[in-house]
């Protein structure tokens, strides 16, 4: 199968710092691709170039065959992206419920004056998307909270709150920073789980995450940055053997607990 | 079952309407009344603005002249009907927003409030400067509805100042009814996405230029409105209908009844239009005193007064 989303030599600097340097990869349908490397390694600024929220200094993004490179994010859903982010981006104002109703504003909007007259066809579509919404919360395990405010959620919740946020666009690819942070062992399983279903049924999953167990347990793929350059890339077992992997990555993974 | 947010504030509002005329010792509170009516309505746009879409606006006035100029205006030189030249004027009002509104709503925080009170304030020196057209600083007198009289022709003889609290009433609880309806929709929900996180409203593909512009062209439609209200009720327009200490005060209504809420942005309305007419016993301390209020709840009920004391009450009972 032919890949659903390329990254080719993209780049970015701010002001003279190069966050990420002619980094490429592509993903498939169904696959998991791990994108790791220490604290600063520009992780999270690729994925803010691939999603339109920043624009690359450099190198291309191409999606199911055409140029999307610094395309709006709002257009990029529209093509099947959808992202959750390492800073909580949820929407504090809403209730739970409906943070992931919001999920499925590409076919819940319709008409302006058919939802200020509240008319039949506004109804049907709001319908629609709250009862997709509690499946989805159902899936993450928040249908108990739905009606509660988003703001007062613990973290954990609100990490799987993005992600059935996420998962409501119905994406084609799946860009997913660090979704098991701040999660304890058994929701970091559960993630887990629902990542590797999610890719079973036939999405492409980008995913940067520091949980080394789990990055190697679900991922097809791995690719290796530090200083915003890729050192390396290849299957888990390739991988954890490469000696620059090592030096870059575990150098500082003994750092942090060090630190911890 | 649980109300819905829609029928709650609906059946709060309308009863409080239907029942307050019994406690009026005169006349001049249904005048009052009736300009409480006009002020919620105009908030209830700000609240589709600030409290849904989380955008601010010190211009709105603006488009409450246009409204109110509309009434006046279209009526001597086009023939049209004053009515039907509220409605016109708000089709111009939300024509110019969808214009003013591209430019200015890529600005955020306080430069989107100097740009909105500079379109306010040009609105009002067009107003008070083309005395040609608009009899300048003096004003000028708009044609009788003839509402009035159509009401009275179908058996409804009501005083000048009841019929407008009615009127104003109808129209108010209409406009409620919308932005209820608007809330708990896709686009309500859009517009509360952006104002919760632009990012994360984009990343669902929403289109924030677009929604922002929405919600600037709905409230001033409703500002619009609320201008061609008073020129209707009063006959009389003049350029301070446009002020841009009326934009301040719609703001200021909005954010101090709760911006988040319909209901409560009515109330800082009620409050604020009607505080004044009480501190006049206190003479030379009335703005004093008013500026003091003001600034009390701010500090101590962040989040207007509506939903602090809502907080309050439930507080209580759990
Ligand atoms: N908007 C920005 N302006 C300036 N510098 C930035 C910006 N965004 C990221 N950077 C810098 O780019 C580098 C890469 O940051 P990035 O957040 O992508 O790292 P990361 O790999 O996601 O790290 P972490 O594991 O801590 O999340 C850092 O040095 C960061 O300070
Ligand atoms: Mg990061």
């Amino acid at each position: 199968m032919s890949a659903l989303l390329s990254v080719e030599n993209l780049g970015i600097t701010f002001g003279g710092l190069r966050a990420v340097h002619d980094v490429s990869f592509s993903v498939k349908p169904g696959e998991i691709l791990s994108v790791i490397g220490p604290n600063g390694a520009g992780k999270t600024t690729l994925f803010n170039m691939i999603s339109g929220v920043y624009q690359p200094g450099s190198g291309k993004v191409v999606l199911e065959g055409q140029d999307v490179t610094g395309m709006r994010p709002d257009l990029l859903a529209h093509r099947g992206m959808s992202r959750t982010f390492q800073n909580l981006q949820i929407f504090q104002n809403m209730t739970v419920l409906e943070n992931a109703i919001a999920g499925f504003h590409l076919t819940e909007s319709g008409n302006l004056f058919a939802d200020l007259l509240r008319l039949p066809g506004s109804r049907g579509r709001a319908r629609t998307a709250h009862q997709g919404a509690m499946r989805l919360l159902e899936r993450v395990g928040l249908e108990a909270s739905a009606e509660t405010n988003a703001g007062s959620l613990s973290y954990g919740k609100l990490k799987r709150l993005e992600i059935a946020r996420a998962l409501a666009l119905s994406p084609k690819v799946l860009l997913l920073d660090e979704p098991a942070a701040g999660c304890n062992a058994v929701e970091t399983e559960e993630i887990d789980q629902m990542i590797a279903e999610v890719a079973k049924s036939g999405v492409a999953i980008l995913l940067v995450e520091h949980d080394m167990k789990m990055v190697m347990r679900i991922s097809n793929h791995i690719v290796v940055l530090d200083h915003g350059e890729k050192i390396a890339e290849g299957d888990p077992a390739t991988v954890s053997r490469d000696p620059a992997v090592i030096a870059a990555y575990l150098g500082t993974e003994a750092a942090e607990d060090a630190d911890a | 079952m649980r109300l819905s947010h829609k029928t709650a504030t609906l059946l709060v509002l309308i009863p409080l309407i239907v029942l307050a005329p019994i406690f009026f010792p005169s006349n001049f509170y249904y005048r009052v009344g009736s300009l409480i009516f006009i002020n919620g309505l105009a908030v209830t746009g700000m609240v589709i603005l600030i409290g849904y879409a989380g955008q601010i606006s010190l211009g709105h006035a603006g488009f409450a002249g246009i409204g109110a100029y509309s009434c006046a205006l279209m009526p001597v030189h086009w023939g049209i009907p004053p009515v039907a030249a509220a409605v016109l004027g708000a089709v111009i009002s939300a024509l110019l927003a969808w214009l003013v509104g591209r430019p200015i709503l890529r600005l955020k925080g306080y430069y989107l409030a100097v740009a909105t009170l500079g379109f306010g304030i040009l609105v009002y020196m067009v107003l008070t400067n083309e005395t040609w057209l608009t009899g300048g600083p003096d004003g000028m007198s708009v044609n009788d509805s003839g509402l009035r009289d159509m009401a009275e022709a179908v058996g409804i003889d009501l005083k000048n100042s009841q019929f407008w609290y009615w009127m104003c009433a109808i129209v108010l609880v209409i406009g409620v009814w919308l932005a209820m309806n608007l809330q708990d929709s896709p686009t309500g929900r859009a517009l509360r996405a952006v104002h919760g996180s632009e990012v994360a409203a984009r990343t669902v593909g929403v289109d924030v230029a677009r929604y922002k512009l929405q919600a600037f062209v709905i409230s001033a439609v409703y500002a619009s409105v609320a201008g061609s209200m008073v020129a209707l009720q009063n006959e009389f327009v003049t350029p301070d209908v446009a002020g841009y200490m009326h934009s301040i005060e719609w703001v200021t209504m909005t954010v101090l009844g709760g911006a988040g809420s319909v209901l409560g942005a009515i109330f800082g309305a009620a409050i604020l239009t009607t505080l004044p007419q009480v501190l006049t016993a206190f003479a030379e301390y009335e703005q004093l005193l008013l500026g003091l209020i003001m600034m009390l709840v701010m500090i101590f009920m962040r989040d207007g007064l509506l939903p602090s004391i809502m907080r309050r009450i439930r507080g209580k009972d759990e």
